[in-house]
């Protein structure tokens, strides 16, 4: 009896071992191509039957795609972006998220819902209006459009600080209260620290938002100089087409310091989505 | 009855109210300010507007705007690209999303096997999920490549002559599909935080009561995790129609090739920014956010009574 038990534990666990090593070989095997083929010579690269490794090993690719793709240039292009709209995210979200989520005043539900409401409405409904307002007060070709909007709130944010926010014990912000600490002092000074995960959880989404987005910077950044890395590699690879070693090493570039940022700051982003959670 | 006070006469109404009710008034309003700018500003506008852009035949280049009545959404109506572009947007939405959320289930239970090497192979599944869409496109350019690519060379090993994917018509949604699935890691961590829902005590009843692991699942599992199932479905159906990214760059933004590609969301863009349509745009986009509501309403009504929300 605890024979058959023992051997059905060590069947169970030999059996999802090799499953989940079968779904990390197709969930891998992409990047690993990427590497490989960043390093192999054009030979290698069009040899057919397809050669996984190779002896030759070059640097010529990184060489070739670093002088043709401006890759500084880009990288703080992107970086005038993803930094301040990932601020102006959590503080914006998190001022209105505590209003919501700690004030009793007649238009908090309403609000809320609304501010959910939005998240319904897809891009494309605003985007061409939008798009027309922002050339008429001049900001097309600059990064302004890209910026600007994060600074009043992004719904999906104010929604997951709320609901942080609704676990914050009552009686630490009411003893604040009735020490004559205003609201925003309140906020400032123990909510805002509390919020610490939350708020991580916020900037780290807003940054990778940012720093992958192709459809704003493609509507609002025409000028070759104000390109982001996303805008630049599409650019880059429409000229390179099938070049893949040059594409495949400025890939590496660019997939390589988000993939360090993940290892170093898994704990906040599992912990981020599942805040985002159903709750409620 | 007290709004109506409030809009007639707001100053008795005002003064009516206690002390606290008025401070409270006026801390909601400040920290409600950032909201309701950001509504007004990128929201009620805009929205408001492409309403009214949708029934003209307003243009980028300044030309002069005429109203047109309902041309724009009869002219939809007869715009066969436009059909094609939609039966290829519910194509890859109808496969990506359950496909998606089972394969993410199945990560989730495995993972929550507790095996050793947990935090390795969630890693590995997440990381695609969090990479930059074009740089991973351009990667998976790569991989698709019938001659050179890596996915067909792996199929070669199991007897299987791989199609052309991205330049067979055919092929090139089911290759938008993968690409879509690999990035699947955020549902996974969602049905990862569900699973930690399920009671372990009603799962060691089940098992004592002689119920097999399909029957545990069935009854006691996704009952948990229904809700994050319908999450998952539902912000995957609104994602869906909103597809843009990855086909503008796995195809360029072209819908090739023979237009198998074309989704609604790269021919809104099409039109709007290339055609300088913008009236016409805008209807589409009305278009769109119409059949959003109604497929997240059509949703709720089929699965809604299904979902089991804790002991409420």
């Amino acid at each position: 009896m605890l024979q058959s038990v023992l051997w059905r534990r060590l069947v169970e666990k030999i059996a999802s071992h090799a499953i989940l090593l079968a779904f990390s070989f197709c969930f891998f095997i992409p990047l690993l191509w990427m590497v490989l083929g960043a390093f192999k010579t054009p030979a290698d690269l069009n040899a057919t039957p397809v050669k996984w490794f190779t002896h030759d090993i070059t640097w010529d690719n990184f060489s070739q795609g670093v002088q043709t793709f401006p890759m500084g240039r880009y990288v703080l292009n992107t970086l005038i972006i993803a930094v301040p709209s990932m601020i102006g995210a959590a503080v914006s979200s998190s001022f209105i998220a505590y209003g919501l989520a700690r004030i009793d005043w007649p238009l908090r539900k309403p609000l809320f819902v609304v501010i959910l409401a939005t998240m319904m409405i897809p891009y494309y409904v605003t985007m061409v209006p939008l798009f027309q307002m922002f050339k008429a007060i001049g900001w097309v070709g600059t990064f302004l459009p890209l910026i600007a909007p994060h600074f009043f709130g992004v719904a999906f944010y104010v929604f997951l600080l709320r609901q942080f926010y609704m676990g914050i014990p009552r009686s630490l912000t009411d003893a604040a209260r009735v020490d004559g600490v205003s609201e925003i002092g309140i906020w400032w000074r123990i909510v805002l620290p509390l919020s610490r995960p939350a708020l991580a959880a916020v900037m780290l989404f807003q940054f990778l938002i940012s720093w992958s987005d192709l459809l704003g910077p493609l509507l609002y950044l025409s000028n070759s100089n104000l390109y982001t890395v996303s805008l630049g590699l599409t650019y880059f690879r429409g000229e390179y087409a099938t070049a893949f070693g040059p594409l495949m090493a400025v890939s590496a570039i660019l997939i390589v310091p988000v993939a360090v940022v993940f290892f170093l700051a898994q704990r906040t982003f599992i912990q981020g989505i599942t805040l985002s959670g159903i709750k409620e | 009855m007290s709004a109506a006070q409030a809009f007639l006469n707001p100053r008795r109404w005002w003064r009516s109210k206690t002390p606290m009710y008025r401070r409270n008034y006026k801390w909601g309003l400040v920290f409600a300010t950032p909201a309701f700018i950001g509504l007004a500003w990128f929201f009620a506008y805009p929205a408001i507007a492409s309403i009214v852009y949708s029934f003209s035949n307003r243009t980028m280049t300044g030309a002069k705007t005429q109203w047109v009545g309902g041309t724009n959404y009869s002219g939809l109506f007869k715009d066969s690209e436009w059909w094609s572009s939609l039966g290829n947007t519910f194509y890859i939405m109808v496969l990506a999303v359950p496909i998606g959320i089972v394969v993410a289930v199945i990560l989730a239970l495995l993972l929550n096997l507790k095996v050793r090497g947990q935090s390795f192979y969630r890693t590995i599944f997440f990381l695609p999920s969090i990479l930059p869409v074009v740089a991973s496109g351009v990667v998976w350019l790569y991989v698709f490549n019938p001659q050179y690519g890596v996915l067909n060379n792996v199929l070669s090993w199991f007897g299987i002559n791989g199609p052309g994917w991205l330049q067979d018509p055919n092929w090139a949604k089911p290759a938008l599909v993968i690409f879509s699935v690999w990035g699947l890691g955020n549902l996974m961590v969602i049905m990862l935080a569900g699973l930690q829902e399920v009671p372990q005590d009603l799962q060691e009843q089940a098992m004592v009561d002689g119920a097999n692991w399909w029957h545990r699942f069935w009854h006691v599992t996704v009952p948990f995790i229904s809700p994050h199932l319908m999450f998952a479905l539902i912000t995957g159906v609104i994602a869906g129609f909103q597809y843009f990214t990855p086909v503008y760059v796995l195809t360029n933004g072209s819908g090739d090739p023979a237009g198998a590609t074309m989704v609604s969301g790269v021919y809104l863009y099409q039109n709007a920014f290339q055609n300088f349509k913008v009236g016409y745009a805008s209807a589409m986009a009305w278009v769109l956010f119409i059949i959003i509501a109604v497929c997240t309403a059509l949703l709720f009504k089929l699965f809604g009574k299904r979902v089991y929300y804790g002991g409420e």
